[in-house]
């Protein structure tokens, strides 16, 4: 209903490697000016017109992109709209999606852009019936999904936050309404240690999101290694069929595949990149600095190392990559002659590790063409994810941008909460943001607010007269 | 008690409204619509009883305090009086935020209903009659293919047959009302006045239901027989605030008197745990429902068990009375255990009670039954305010009165009522809880109902409600003139302590140091530093060479919007997008049935509050975010 500025992503979330996020409302062209690095400012643009560019989240680049720029009010809503079209699969455009939200547009409700339009006078009446029954639909499936996305832990973690909050706004409420009786002098402190454990969990459930994303959509593994180490054979057998081009001639695979494979109850999104070396070629350069940034990105890096050639700069450049992250090395082509050990990429660790941290990244020797190791490597990848190296977060999970948003709102709210604290505010200005947090977090369970603080107040605290 | 309703006597002499009852919401009602011109006819129980208040001797306190406030910045005259008749002011909350500052004066009972009575004895346009009124008279008119009902007059007790062409229903607790304590009971109204017994059934017949309400009093003992040497004296505050902004403050700074605290005790507890059995409230005798706000002292030992003490506030009646109210101790236990119970407190070992404590009941309306503008729905020219409506407190009534009676006005004068929202007044919040939410029990303001309350601070009530008054009739024009300029000082001087930078010379360094503010590395605008919580305007005096010669109010106004400049506007952001939904009327003829696609709950409760917009719809418990697109969807398909 509210008229601020929407996004969504506008294209079915399936791999087809093309997504489309779409902004709408008074402030699109403020928010793409913000994330959009190319040789225009979007706003200053003609309407209908497209570039070419990256989305940026600060100094990060988020993905490389096609911006149609389309002003009000020729366009499907009526009002300032912003098409990005995204190159990387599901993943990229959610993150696409999830910057835009950072800067400043709130995920559409189901069917808001077509109710826009409608409000905007878009559609005709004769449209008017079928619109209302697609409203009716998403609304009731949205409600179906995120109530059984919500069955058991998630609601009850995010129930058992709001109850905190709720108290504790209440608590100063009642003193506001009734001074004499009840005294706040000090709350700040008890309010602060509260806020403080609150914000704590939030976080887990924040963090807990990336996982609720592997259990639905499947683990992010990326492929990196050399030009012609075996990536693309390995997805081969992996996925079991062939699906990369895969030649003796380093460097034909010049885009990212992505695959989904199953592996034992698991899912695995597979990318596979572009070897990463020094090359001249800009096309392939630019698929050697998307592998990079996948691999930056991705819950798992599955490194294969030809180990009959010699340990090089780009093995170094690699090693350098993968260091900090969730990561396998495969030791491939040991049916040939071994230049490069077991033991030496041991030793290599070793040296990158401090003494107080020590890396710890399997190393399994395999070969792909006689598809030896290649159980083991599932073996390995199976107990990474089933034996806490990625936690689950006792099994609470929070599914989608919607809710991961409600809860970044959160979020703010009680860090602003803390700030006021800080700056010794007096206590009223606490509650103001308590009951943000408390609303935003409602979002998330369905809940409203209604007459739940003054509820609160009457059942735990006794008021005068 | 029959009373004659087959009398043919019809009075003669002409009147535009009629309100019935003559409490805080009447008076309101009464003097709004006299001094809009319009021929106003008062009746009451009794000529004694008018602006009476039956409970805590105290006007406003928090947000009761800002109702006072808008009342009196939209032209009503609750603050006016409260400001000759007090005797002893306290600003709450004054360590707090400035949204929750809110002012509550002891008053001089008799005082105060003896001033207003004298305002409208002396009001143009206006007349008092002691009767009580038992039926309200209407016609069938044709409006469009719709029979609907409208107000033509009312018959009283006697018999006769009053016409006018509105009313305004102010009964307070009067309807069919009833006190209790013990097994005592009486069909009278507050302080054994006369009830009113008819009125009920009448609406009944024009269809509104009914609900049953109830509240109750403590007692009232003899100063003689206190003992104040045992309890902590609770003085006013040295500088006086008026509640009206037309009072000079000069004026109302006088000799204070004190109130007394003192605490109940495991002894007082036990006394009433061991008689429970004898409260109607726990036998059953009394069917009303309570409010939580203000449980009676059984409710507060029962209910939070594990608190050992409950805080008793001991405050004069009057100047001229030894009565003194027992604040805190509400009850409708027997006779004989209130005076243990009162006696086992220290300081009221020998207590001499005057007024038994006591329970009321009465008849009262469900207010999702009134527009925002507070006319029925049902009947044309019927308007209502005050505990008729639902609500408690004086100043609650005062405030839905006197929005009724100019409703009622302009009514007359063919202009549509006025409708505060949300964001313009606890008036409006308050309105608007009581025509949209189920309420169970009597409705008081509070500060935590109040969403945009940043915003709605009782020392900017004139900025958000006069010129609203003014535009009504109700603000002469040199007031209006004077809040407009104050307006444009406040503004010029915002605009001027946010250009103005000082750099960090010894004299400004100096300065900050004295208030352990952090030195300046470079320059900082003046409103840069009246941010810093440890920094005021008034405190920057000396640093500040261009500073103009202000009123306080206005450097008032100037330190809150600057100090809370970040706060401010995102709770004005918020208003935007609240005022989008507001702004989105639906038609009063929407059949509901008609919408497809509505789910059922969301059809019946929409169908039976009929909301005025989409905003007001979406507050309704029961529907959802859904029904509203759907609604949306429907009524912009209907628009063209």
């Amino acid at each position: 209903m509210k008229k601020d500025t929407i996004a969504a992503i506008s294209t079915g979330m399936t791999n087809s490697g093309i997504g489309i996020v779409r902004i709408s409302g008074e402030e699109a062209f403020d928010i793409i000016d913000k994330i959009y690095k190319g040789k225009k400012q979007p706003s200053t643009v003609e309407s209908h017109t497209i570039h070419y560019g990256f989305i940026v989240d600060e100094e990060h680049t988020v993905d490389e992109v096609l911006v149609s720029v389309l002003h009000a009010p020729r366009t499907f809503t009526g009002e300032n709209t912003v098409e990005i079209n995204c190159h990387g699969g599901t993943y990229v455009v959610k993150k696409v999606l999830e910057t835009v939200i950072k800067y400043g547009a709130r995920p559409a409700e189901p069917g808001e852009f077509t109710k826009r339009a409608f409000l905007n006078g878009k559609m005709d009446l004769s449209q008017a019936e079928a619109v209302i029954d697609v409203i009716q639909a998403q609304s009731e499936y949205a409600l179906q999904s995120s109530v059984s996305q919500l069955q058991g832990s998630v609601k009850h973690k995010i129930q058992a936050i709001r109850e905190k909050i709720l108290y504790h706004t209440a608590f100063i409420e009642t003193a506001l309404d009734d001074p004499e009786h009840i005294s706040v002098d000090g709350y700040g402190d008890t309010l602060y240690q509260a806020v403080e454990e609150v914000l704590e969990e939030i976080k887990l459930l924040i963090r807990s999101s990336d996982d609720g994303r592997i259990l639905k959509e499947g683990i992010q593994t990326v492929i990196v290694g050399k030009p012609n180490a075996g990536k693309s054979s390995l997805l081969n057998v992996l996925s079991g069929h062939d699906r990369a081009i895969v030649t003796d001639i380093a460097g034909t695979t010049r885009d990212i595949l992505e695959e989904q494979i199953q592996l034992q109850g698991l899912s695995l999104n597979i990318i596979d990149t572009a070897g990463i070396r020094e090359t001249e070629d800009i096309i392939e350069r630019m698929g050697v600095e998307r592998a990079k940034e996948y691999a930056n990105r991705a819950d798992l890096v599955i490194w294969v190392i030809d180990a009959s050639c010699p340990f090089d700069e780009s093995d170094e450049e690699i090693l350098e990559l993968i260091s900090d992250k969730k990561s396998v090395i495969l030791l491939n082509k040991i049916d040939l002659n071994v230049m490069t050990s077991k033991e030496y990429l041991l030793c290599k660790l070793n040296s990158l590790s401090d003494n107080s941290n020590e890396l710890e990244i399997p190393i399994i020797e395999i070969s792909v063409k006689e598809e030896r190791g290649i159980s083991e490597l599932e073996e390995v990848i199976q107990h990474m994810f089933f034996e806490g190296e990625i936690s689950f977060n006792d099994e609470v999970y929070i599914t989608n941008i919607r809710q991961k948003a409600a809860l970044q709102a959160a979020e703010e709210s009680l860090v602003r909460v803390m700030e006021s604290i800080e700056n010794q505010m007096p206590e009223d200005f606490y509650s103001i943001d308590l009951m943000d947090a408390y609303e935003s977090l409602g979002n998330i369970t369905g809940e409203t607010i209604g007459e739940d603080l003054v509820n609160e107040i009457f059942s735990k605290f006794c008021m005068g007269k | 008690m029959k009373y004659s309703a087959n009398s043919v006597w019809e009075n003669k002499d002409e009147y535009d409204v009629i309100v019935i009852g003559a409490g805080h919401a009447g008076c309101e009602a009464a003097l709004a619509c006299a001094r809009l011109g319009f021929r106003t006819l008062v009746f009451t129980v009794s000529v004694d009883s008018i602006a009476l208040m039956p409970c805590n001797p105290n006007i406003g306190g928090s947000s009761k305090g800002h109702l006072v406030k808008e009342v009196d910045a939209l032209g009503g005259e609750m603050g006016k009086v409260i400001d000759q008749t007090f005797i002893q002011s306290k600003m709450l909350n004054q360590s707090k935020g400035p949204a929750v500052h809110s002012l509550r004066a002891q008053a001089d009972k008799a005082s105060y209903s003896r001033v207003m009575r004298n305002v409208l004895e002396n009001q143009e346009n206006l007349e008092i009659k002691q009767m009580e009124v038992t039926e309200l008279l209407t016609e069938d008119v044709l409006q469009g293919d719709e029979v609907r009902k409208r107000i033509i007059g009312v018959r009283t007790y006697s018999g006769a047959v009053y016409s006018c062409q509105a009313v305004v229903l102010c009964t307070g607790t009067y309807l069919k009302s009833r006190c209790i304590y013990g097994d005592v009971s009486t069909q009278t109204g507050p302080n054994g006045l006369q009830s009113a017994n008819y009125l009920t059934e009448s609406l009944q017949q024009l269809g509104i239901s009914m609900y049953r309400f109830k509240t109750g009093t403590p007692a009232r003992i003899d100063k003689r027989s206190i003992d104040f040497t045992k309890m902590e004296e609770q003085k006013g505050d040295e500088k006086i605030v008026p509640f009206s902004f037309t009072t000079n403050p000069e004026d109302v700074q006088i000799d204070q008197v004190s109130c007394w605290l003192t605490y109940t005790n495991e002894r007082t507890h036990q006394i009433i745990r061991d008689n429970l059995d004898r409260s109607p409230l726990y036998s059953g005798m009394i069917e009303g429902t309570g409010p939580r706000y203000c449980p009676s002292i059984e409710d507060k030992v029962v209910k939070f068990a594990d608190k050992n003490r409950h805080q008793v506030f001991i405050e004069p009646e009057g100047l001229d009375t030894n009565e003194m109210y027992v604040g805190g101790m509400s009850s409708s236990l027997p006779e004989d255990v209130q005076y243990e119970m009162y006696r086992s407190v220290p300081g009221l070992e020998n207590a001499k009670i005057i007024r038994n404590a006591y329970a009321i009941e009465y008849d009262c309306i469900d207010a999702r039954q009134l527009k925002s503008t507070l006319e029925f729905k049902s009947v044309d020219g019927l308007f209502s305010g005050g505990q008729f409506n639902g609500s408690s407190g004086y100043e609650e009534a005062a405030a839905q009165g006197l929005v009724a009676g100019i409703n009622a006005a302009r009514k007359l004068q063919g202009k549509e009522g006025i409708v505060i929202d949300r964001s313009e007044g606890y008036i409006g919040v308050l309105i608007d809880d009581l025509v949209t939410k189920e309420s169970r029990e009597p409705y008081r303001m509070m500060t935590s109902r109040a969403e945009y309350r940043l915003l709605l601070r009782q020392d900017n009530a004139d900025l958000r409600l006069t010129k609203l008054g003014h535009e009504v009739g109700l603000i002469e024009e040199e007031r209006y003139q004077n809040l407009l300029e104050k307006e444009q000082q406040i503004q010029q001087e915002i605009e001027r302590v946010e250009s103005v930078y000082v750099g960090n010379t010894q004299e400004v360094q100096e300065l900050l140091k004295e208030f352990g503010s952090t030195p300046l590395v470079s320059g900082a605008s003046l409103a840069d530093l009246i941010r810093r919580p440890e920094l005021s305007y008034e405190l920057l005096a000396p640093i500040d060479k261009s500073r103009p010669k202000l009123r306080e109010d206005v450097i008032e106004q100037v330190n809150i919007n600057i100090k809370y400049a970040g706060y401010i506007k995102r709770q004005q952001k918020q208003v935007e997008q609240f005022k989008k939904l507001e702004k989105k009327k639906i038609p009063s003829d929407i059949n509901y049935e008609e919408v497809q696609s509505l789910r059922i709950e969301a059809k019946q409760k929409l169908s039976q509050i009929r909301p005025a917009s989409i905003g007001q719809a979406s507050r309704i418990s029961g529907v959802s975010p859904a029904d509203i697109s759907v609604l949306l969807v429907y009524l912009e398909g209907r628009g063209k």
